[in-house]
């Protein structure tokens, strides 16, 4: 059925990847440009890489960038697992409808609207208790620990509820205490769930401009925004030097995770086959 | 409802004035509208293997998990040893569980997986290793203590999961579709060895089944539920030869039912006027003439007799080979009666086909008979 390959099929696709890479190819190779003008080719060079490393502002941007999404992914982790521990195991509770529905309800809020009232709600803060004293980081963090949670909590929602109840009730039947099933079976379980509920959370957080903006104050400029701001004077070559950085960055991390996955299929193939032999 | 006498529950023992283990009084557990355990009394006594054997839905699951402590009563008490289980968390209870998916922790060794129990305990390190081991030798998993679940096949993974419920010695094991997931020829060897393990430990088992096959081997005594309610406790025995009701004449076993009328009761025997013809019944029921009753018969327990005489007696109807079923060891015999209705006679293949002179086959008149004492009178 599928031996004879339609050649239509093979352009669509030869066309659909040409239009999700061929921009970021270029975004590499324009990143080797000599030339200050980004559309202008002037031969190979390693200049804006230079110029990359010697700028402070990028380097702090870089810094305030990961200190926020590590503390973000983090917190985000921690409340949304709870959150989801919540609505999964702890069966019918009063306003059980109502905490779901808000606590999901950050996937769907515009983030312009987001970004506004947490900007609304840190101004009114600060006029009666006198803290947030200034926005920057901490706003920033608590800003995106608001909306990762929300992701955090629907990924481990959905892997508590597959995995069942059974190994909890089977950790209990033998003895073991709420708090022990807890540590011993649940989270040991849940690792999986926790660990992509974090790099979610973490990317989220790097990846946000709007919510951002809205709440950093003078001086604390993300990664994304600092970009930004860049972006509007024109094309700079130094920022596709620095894209560049990143995708190499992504693509080593995919890489390791596929190998990852790679040596964990193979462990699963030993383990089918030694389960397969006969006891000696 | 006709249901169990109490007589019934302590018929098997020889001490009548043992203590029963567990006391399962007035329990009900409703989901929503929905009743899965209706009222149910029940006393399990020390020693036994007690089945729970029900189809799917009847209730017989919740009623485990409410021994466990999983479901909590809307009503009723549970007492095991004496002690009301009713504030009594799942665990701080003397029961372990055996669950049908085996429930095994895969990131655990084979020997954690068993350990675990025990370590909840704070059994010193020293007795844990032992115990581990001596319950480990018992299913024959010594070789396997390194292995995750994962690594081990579906036979090594109950004997794992009866291995952890065992090792904490528990006054009462639950035992959920214990054989459920193993493949027919293995369960049908691990039915003897279940209930051998269970010999040998001395423990009391309860066990969830749909398969009465299951039930009639390994159970000391049984409980056949519907509905949430239990239909009849007794023995394998008494089950299956003196159903109570028609559900459990049906469930246990086959049988062929047909309905009629009392018209003669005497001490020592009835009369009964039914649809295929007067069915004579030689042992003692107190029923008044002329209420309705339901006779069963057991297809294993009707003679089948190629000829062209007439029926002429009670307990003997003629009819015709309507169809045939060959099984091997035994064949099925389906009859059609004047009025009809077919009734299946089991007959054992006692020589093989060619040589035999009164083979019966395809639309050969026959007679059926049977003993009196073979006549199953249900009144519900």
């Amino acid at each position: 059925m599928y031996a004879k390959r339609s050649r239509f099929l093979t352009v669509m696709l030869t066309l659909g990847m040409a239009f999700f890479y061929i921009p970021m190819i270029l975004l590499v190779v324009y990143s080797f440009n000599h030339s200050k003008l980004v559309p202008v080719w002037g031969g190979w060079s390693l200049r804006w890489y230079g110029e990359l490393f010697q700028s402070e502002e990028v380097w702090s941007a870089v810094a305030l960038s990961l200190q926020i999404a590590f503390v973000n992914a983090t917190f985000a982790t921690l409340l949304g697992t709870l959150a989801a521990l919540a609505m999964v195991r702890f069966g019918r509770f009063r306003g059980r409808t109502l905490f779901g529905g808000m606590l999901v309800a950050p996937l769907v809020m515009p983030e312009v609207i987001t970004g506004l009232s947490l900007l609304v709600f840190f101004i009114s803060l600060n006029q009666f208790i006198g803290w947030p004293a200034e926005r920057g980081f901490t706003t920033i963090t608590l800003a995106h620990i608001t909306f990762s949670l929300a992701y955090v909590a629907v990924t481990v929602q959905a892997r508590l509820t597959g995995m069942g109840q059974t190994l909890e009730e089977a950790a209990a039947d033998l003895g073991a205490k709420p708090l022990k099933v807890l540590t011993a079976i649940t989270i040991p379980q849940l690792t999986p769930a926790l660990i992509s509920g974090w790099l979610l959370a973490f990317t989220l957080s790097l990846d946000d401009l709007v919510i951002a903006s809205f709440v950093t104050g003078p001086g604390a400029n993300t990664l994304p925004i600092l970009i930004f701001s860049r972006i509007r004077l024109g094309l700079r070559p130094d920022i596709n030097a620095l894209a560049t950085i990143m995708i190499l960055v992504i693509a080593i991390c995919v890489a390791i995770a596929a190998i990852l996955m790679f040596r964990q299929h193979r462990a699963d193939l030993r383990d089918q086959q030694m389960a397969g032999t006969k006891e000696s | 409802m006709t249901v169990s006498e109490p007589v019934s529950a302590t018929r098997w023992l020889d001490q009548e004035d043992q203590k029963p283990l567990v006391q399962i009084k007035g329990v009900t557990k409703k989901y929503g509208d929905v009743t899965a355990v209706d009222n149910v009394d029940l006393d399990i006594y020390p020693g036994e293997l007690f089945c729970l054997l029900g189809g799917s839905g009847c209730g017989k699951s919740t009623l485990l998990r409410m021994l466990a402590g999983f479901e909590e009563l809307n009503s009723g008490t549970i007492t095991i040893d004496g002690v009301d289980m009713s504030n009594v968390p799942a665990y701080e209870r003397p029961t372990n569980m055996m669950f049908q998916s085996y429930a095994l922790f895969p990131h655990m060794t084979v020997e954690k997986n068993v350990a675990f129990g025990l370590e909840q305990d704070n059994v010193p390190k020293r007795d844990l290793a032992d115990r581990v081991h001596e319950i480990l030798k018992l299913v024959e998993l010594e070789d396997f203590k390194k292995r995750k679940p994962k690594q081990l096949s579906g036979g090594q993974r109950q004997r794992v999961a009866l291995a952890r419920a065992l090792v904490k010695r528990p006054k009462l094991l639950l035992l959920d579709e214990p054989l459920a997931a193993l493949d027919k020829k293995l369960r049908k060897q691990t039915q003897f060895e279940l209930a051998n393990i269970q010999e040998k430990v001395g423990v009391t088992f309860v066990v969830v089944t749909h398969d009465q096959e299951e039930a009639m081997t390994l159970a000391s005594r049984m409980a056949v539920m519907d509905s949430g309610r239990f239909q009849q406790i007794g023995t394998p025995t008494e089950i299956y030869e003196f159903p109570e009701t028609r559900f459990v004449a049906d469930f246990i076993g086959t049988a062929n039912i047909v309905e009629g009328r009392v018209i003669e009761e005497g001490a020592d025997h009835l009369s009964v006027e039914t649809e295929i013809g007067d069915v004579f019944i030689d042992h003692g029921h107190s029923v008044s003439a002329g209420s309705r009753v339901w006779i069963a018969l057991r297809p294993e327990k009707i003679r089948l007799e190629k000829t062209d005489s007439p029926a002429n007696s009670p307990n003997e109807v003629a009819g015709v080979i309507d169809d045939i079923g060959y099984l091997g060891e035994t064949s099925l015999y389906k009859v059609r009666l004047e009025n009809d209705q077919i009734i299946d006679v089991t007959a054992p293949n006692q020589s093989r086909p060619m040589n035999r002179s009164h083979r019966i086959t395809w639309d050969d008149k026959v007679k059926i008979s049977w003993d009196a004492s073979s006549n199953m009178l249900l009144t519900s």
